[in-house]
């Protein structure tokens, strides 16, 4: 075949390729929001604070099958359940994040803890769900006598993909910007998987078994806050905290609307 | 392509059982490939071209599929430059000896394209590159074990089409389309793509499939030769489809599944390695349309000449 006609194949291959590996850069924020001026007064700031609940029974689900790697089956001396959706008494729902979705950008918040940590337990992510502040350090250990890799696949933020052998240091990553519902997961272990949640402000909770969420110190004002749940979705609801208001919201889930159901 | 009509083979016959021999490999390790996808390990093992810093990491969990996958490739890898060698040695055509380093070239391009895929987090379109080159890689490899068999040099009596449209012409495009589905299947399974693309694939290719069946049928119903590569496409055809909507259903069904369930893994591990023998017969039927079908034929000649057999090429 005349060379002159594979030029023009290869030279869109190698363009192809290209704008491939180009597109796993991190997006860029669109603008450079200008720096926060307004002071928030500890004195008139109020609360949200309420409960998630699932209404229906849970979906039954099948224990994981951990003989793929007999240290994880070995490790677990009863059956695991996948944590899509775990619920407490009376259909509190865990693992929901519960945050505020339209925070001004011009408040200075007070500033983000060093550091949130997750861990690999069992060839379980603990917590299931996590929540952080963006530049916050995730932690990263591994509490098991297995290896896992952690790959992470934000959309805006760079995407990572690190090894983490027993007895290993833990790994310490960060996301710079503000980001849902961003996929970690092992895939030595493909039950393993978690959800981190990046925010610019610290007005985020994450629920325990008992469903209970409180997001404090909130600057009077109306907010859009929203609750986000793996298996159901998203659901908001607008509340005008007055100064030194505690206001209740509770949010309920339908066991019947999940996604896959 | 002309050179070799001798009826004495001009390359030694286990030259073309080692390729014949590499062939089954290749399929061994699109299989690999294909678990390493359904079982969602493309990245279990971090860094490339060592696995987890050595030559032979645990082999446990999602390691076991993509090293297993990585040794199995380094094993098809030194195959091919054996055989690209051995070709090289003994092979008097000129074109076969060149279609071996091609397959070499395509194996070594192959492996740097599965360290893109580790090194850039399987970004869609070099995961869907991956995989479609693994099926170049495969027809290369199964094309060179047709053209080193006894069948193909020896002298073989040339048949006249003169219907429309030709055969070869016909064959040849089934060919190119079935290549096509498999890049759009790729891309759907490695999400780049929708479903839509590879519906509408399908639906051609099933119709061009039809299409050449039916014509070898009618006009070189009696070479066996065809006949038989064009029996096998149509059921090869007829399987895959079978398993593209089993597969699919899977897909479906294992969506919100906490880990990849053995159905899902089976059937679309399946659909994948039913593509690649589509793509083979296929490229089998289309070459020895053109070893056995004159290029420009003026009489139509209703049926063949009955005896054409392949002694040397396995089926």
């Amino acid at each position: 075949m005349p060379k002159r006609f594979l030029f023009f194949p290869s030279l869109l291959l190698v363009a192809y390729l290209f704008s491939a590996c180009a597109g796993n850069s991190p997006q860029k924020p669109a603008a450079q929001l200008p720096p926060p001026t307004r002071k928030i007064d500890p004195v008139t700031t109020g609360s949200v604070a309420g409960k998630i609940v699932l209404q229906g029974a849970p979906p039954a689900a099948k224990p994981i099958d951990m003989s793929a790697e007999p240290f994880c089956a070995n490790r677990n001396t009863t059956p695991v359940l996948p944590q899509q959706v775990v619920t407490g008494d009376a259909g509190s729902l865990a693992n929901v994040v519960v945050y505020v979705k339209d925070f001004p950008a011009d408040y200075i918040v007070d500033p983000a803890p060093s550091m949130a940590t997750l861990t690999q337990r069992g060839c379980m992510y603990d917590p299931h769900t996590i929540a952080l502040r963006s530049g916050q350090t995730l932690e990263i250990k591994n509490d098991d006598q297995a290896t896992h890799n952690i790959l992470a696949m934000p959309s805006q933020n760079p995407k990572w993909n690190r090894s983490e052998t027993p007895g290993a240091a833990p790994i310490e990553e960060a996301f710079a910007i503000p980001e849902m519902a961003i996929p970690l997961r092992c895939n030595v272990h493909p039950w393993m998987k978690s959800y981190v949640f990046v925010f610019s402000h610290p007005y985020y909770a994450v629920t325990g078994k008992d469903g209970q969420f409180e997001l404090k110190n909130l600057p009077p004002g109306t907010y859009t806050i929203e609750a986000w749940q793996e298996k159901y979705g998203a659901q908001e609801s607008t509340v005008t905290i007055g100064p030194k208001e505690k206001k209740p919201l509770n949010f309920a889930f339908s066991a019947a609307s999940g996604v896959g159901n | 392509m002309a050179e070799a009509k001798s009826s004495t083979p001009s390359v030694p016959l286990s030259i073309h059982r080692f390729a014949f021999f590499l062939s089954c490999c290749v399929v061994l390790l699109l299989m690999a490939g294909a678990l390493v996808t359904s079982n969602d390990a493309g990245l279990a093992v971090p860094d490339w071209p060592l696995s987890y810093g050595s030559l032979m990491p645990p082999m446990v969990g999602g390691i076991f599929y993509e090293h297993g996958h990585r040794m199995i490739a380094t094993g098809v890898g030194i195959l091919t430059i054996v055989l690209a060698i051995l070709l090289a040695r003994s092979e008097p055509r000129r074109w076969v000896r060149n279609l071996g380093w091609t397959a070499l070239g395509l194996v070594i391009a192959q492996g740097v394209l599965g360290g893109l895929t580790v090194k850039f987090l399987l970004p869609p379109p070099i995961s869907t590159a991956h995989a479609t080159l693994a099926q170049l890689f495969f027809v290369t490899i199964v094309s060179i074990t047709l053209f080193t068999s006894q069948w193909w040099q020896s002298d073989l009596q040339q048949l006249e089409d003169a219907g429309s449209p030709r055969l070869r012409a016909l064959a040849a495009w089934t060919t190119v389309s079935i290549f096509c589905q498999l890049i759009l299947g790729a891309a759907f399974r490695h999400a780049a793509f929708g479903i839509l693309p590879h519906l509408i694939g399908a639906v051609v290719v099933f119709a061009l499939v039809i299409f050449t069946g039916r014509t070898v049928r009618k006009r070189f119903g009696t070479v066996r030769d065809l006949r038989k590569w064009g029996i096998l496409l149509q059921s090869f055809l007829g399987i895959q489809i079978l398993l593209g909507l089993a597969a699919y259903w899977a897909v479906v069904q294992a969506i919100h599944a906490a880990q990849p369930t053995s159905v899902y893994v089976t059937l679309t591990v399946a659909h994948v390695l039913g593509g690649a023998l589509t793509l083979m017969a296929s490229v089998v039927l289309t070459l020895s349309c053109f070893r056995l079908i004159r290029r420009d034929a003026t009489v139509s000649v209703a049926a063949g000449t009955p005896d054409s057999r392949a002694e040397g090429f396995r089926a």
